[in-house]
């Protein structure tokens, strides 16, 4: 028994994809655990608040009504479309924003919990994006109240932009029908990447401290190359423009704009392009795959780090 | 099975925002693991070449001077980190209990944190909802259970985490210094818990400044010295030598009786005539093989 100890691990390495699926599997196996987190965050945010999270309902309510309007007023757009728009937009938004900002901070606010109990780093990216799912669940109340004052609007072809539907100029949307139902598929894509997201941006700024600071000046300007204030349709001809706009292409190759565009597209009855599933699971697989790499090399790490 | 298996494992540091030339001048030092400064980011080598080995049964007080690696290595048995070098296997539920103050959520309850732990260490909801009556009358806290944990004092969230620990029936208890703030009488009560669970489950390690809570509570010792095994044996022997005496000297009547009924084979046999043949078997640090 003594005289091997030197040439024989007991275990193999802790760098291994099987540590990684490990971690993963076992952490996606305590719902119970991760659940729990997650709800305490949420009323641990609000406590002795009488509204309690219905607060998020009433922030989006009213930030959304008034930003509404007054785009609509600026575009010269019709409320009963774009008004919807902006909401359904503003609740994809602030889930992923939620998922990118505070899961790069997942391991970095759980430093006194990593280093008190032995559990996989999942649970806490589950913690992160179960709060963050919640949060967007209470959103979509506000959803559900803006589309059933607007449905008559919204249930018929419609254009964004008045004639683009007459004139064949620009956009004209289906308006909300049974694909309303692929909303679904959408966001488990987007929960999805945000589990990629969170564990791997997470252990990333464990490591290195000014990664959170980048992106969080840069989550600012991605908000508003996101067309969510404003439609993607303003960049098609219509309304005085001649042609599409040179800038569409580019603003198509944000990757955000195709995960706004599977969740929120069919909630309001949008044109959604084959294009924007195709980029969200494409980038489901690579981030997956970077993410292993990530988990697989720097898991044992991140206790070291926090 | 239950066991605990580590092969000179070493624990490195490396701390990010220290700078390299002031900690240099740190490397003299006695106090704290040794700072290595080769590569640019200074290393904290909190633990070297640590050979442990313990299996049902077995239960080890840890002693050493402040930053002697004993918490460092206390979190390599729980898991919570993998040996930068080396290896370190883990065997059974381990339930660790570290410094208290740390990482729950100060304003949640009480029982909001028994749960919490609860799902930490492996059980649901339920379970824990249906000991909660037991643990509340154990750490007689009772209605302030459910007052949030900013409210509590040292003392109290010892209680609290003693009370759930000691109810979950772990195989691996792994407790940090600390138990020290409770007051006497609760101190009584959890060490009768403490010991009745030892004998139900598999091992304990302890790591403690107390003479008499470490001769009720283990057998066997293990003295860390600047992160390295100093000398690992029967508990009598490693506390002799760290402190520079017999640990019986000191403790009192009243612990000398209870202990008479514990361990008899401690006070019975005289300390010489035992120190090899339970060392050996449990421990490989000891050998000199891997100083270094």
């Amino acid at each position: 028994m003594n005289a091997d100890t030197t040439d024989t691990a007991p275990v193999p390495g802790s760098r291994s994809f099987k540590r990684a699926f490990d971690d993963i599997r076992s952490g996606l196996r305590q719902t119970e655990l991760w659940g729990h987190l997650g709800w305490q965050d949420i009323k641990q945010r609000y406590r002795r608040s009488v509204i309690g999270p219905f607060w998020l309902t009433i922030t989006q309510g009213v930030i959304a009504l008034g930003l509404g309007l007054l785009y609509s007023q600026l575009f010269g757009l019709p409320i009963e479309t774009f008004l919807p728009y902006i909401v359904t937009g503003f609740i994809v938004w602030g889930f992923i924003s939620g998922c990118i900002t505070e899961g790069m901070q997942t391991f970095i606010s759980n430093e006194g919990l990593i280093k008190q109990m032995p559990a996989p780093l999942t649970i806490y990216a589950l913690r992160t994006v179960w709060r963050q799912t919640l949060m967007a669940a209470h959103n979509v109340i506000v959803y559900v109240i803006i589309v059933a004052i607007f449905f008559p609007a919204l249930s018929q072809q419609y254009g964004i932009q008045d004639d683009a539907c007459t004139t064949g100029n620009g956009l004209c949307h289906p308006g909300i029908d049974w694909s309303i139902l692929s909303a679904a598929p959408g966001f488990a894509i987007l929960a999805l990447n945000a589990g990629w997201v969170t564990l791997m941006l997470g252990v990333i700024s464990t490591r290195y401290r000014d990664i959170p600071q980048l992106i969080n000046s840069l989550i600012q300007l991605l908000f508003y190359l996101t067309p969510i204030v404003w439609p993607i349709d303003q960049l098609y001809a219509g309304n005085g423009r001649d042609g599409v706009s040179w800038a569409l292409p580019i603003i198509e190759l944000n990757p955000l704009y195709h995960f706004v565009q599977i969740v929120r597209a069919p909630l309001i009855g949008q044109h959604i392009d084959g294009k924007s599933w195709l980029v969200a699971i494409g980038i489901t697989i690579v981030g997956w795959a970077l993410a292993l790499v990530v988990m697989r090399n720097y898991r044992a790490r991140v206790s070291y780090w926090v | 099975m239950v066991s605990i298996d580590v092969r000179n494992a070493y624990v490195d540091f490396p701390i990010f925002d220290a700078k390299t030339r002031s900690m240099k001048k740190r490397v003299l030092g006695k106090v704290g693991g040794k700072i290595g400064s080769d590569s640019k980011v200074p290393i904290i080598e909190a633990l070297q070449d640590v050979n442990l080995q313990l299996s049902d049964g077995d239960r080890l007080a840890l002693v050493g001077h402040n930053g002697a690696g004993k918490s460092t290595l206390l979190r390599l048995l729980s898991g919570i980190y993998e040996p930068t070098r080396g290896s370190a296997k883990v065997t059974g539920k381990v339930a660790p209990v570290f410094d208290l103050g740390v990482g729950m959520d100060p304003e949640t309850s009480g029982f909001e944190n028994i749960i919490v732990r609860g799902l930490f260490l492996g059980k649901s909801r339920k379970e824990m909802e249906k000991r909660i009556d037991d643990i509340a009358e154990f750490t007689e806290l009772g209605d302030y259970l459910a007052m949030p944990l900013r409210t509590y004092s040292t003392g109290m969230r010892v209680r609290l985490a003693l009370g759930v620990v000691t109810s979950i029936d772990p195989e691996i208890l792994i407790l940090d210094e600390g138990l020290g703030a409770v007051d006497a009488s609760f101190m009584n009560k959890a060490r009768d818990r403490l010991k009745d669970l030892v004998k139900r489950s598999g091992i304990l390690v302890f790591a403690s400044h107390s003479d008499e809570l470490l001769l009720e509570l283990c057998d066997q010792a293990m003295w860390m010295d600047e992160g390295r095994v100093r000398q690992h044996g029967r508990l009598r022997e490693v506390l002799t030598g760290y402190k520079g005496r017999d640990p019986f000297q000191n403790v009192s009547r009243e612990v000398l009786e209870r202990l008479g009924q514990a361990n008899p084979d401690d006070l019975a046999k005289p300390s010489d005539g035992t120190a090899n043949g339970q060392a050996t078997d449990t421990s490989a640090a000891t050998a000199p093989a891997n100083g270094g």
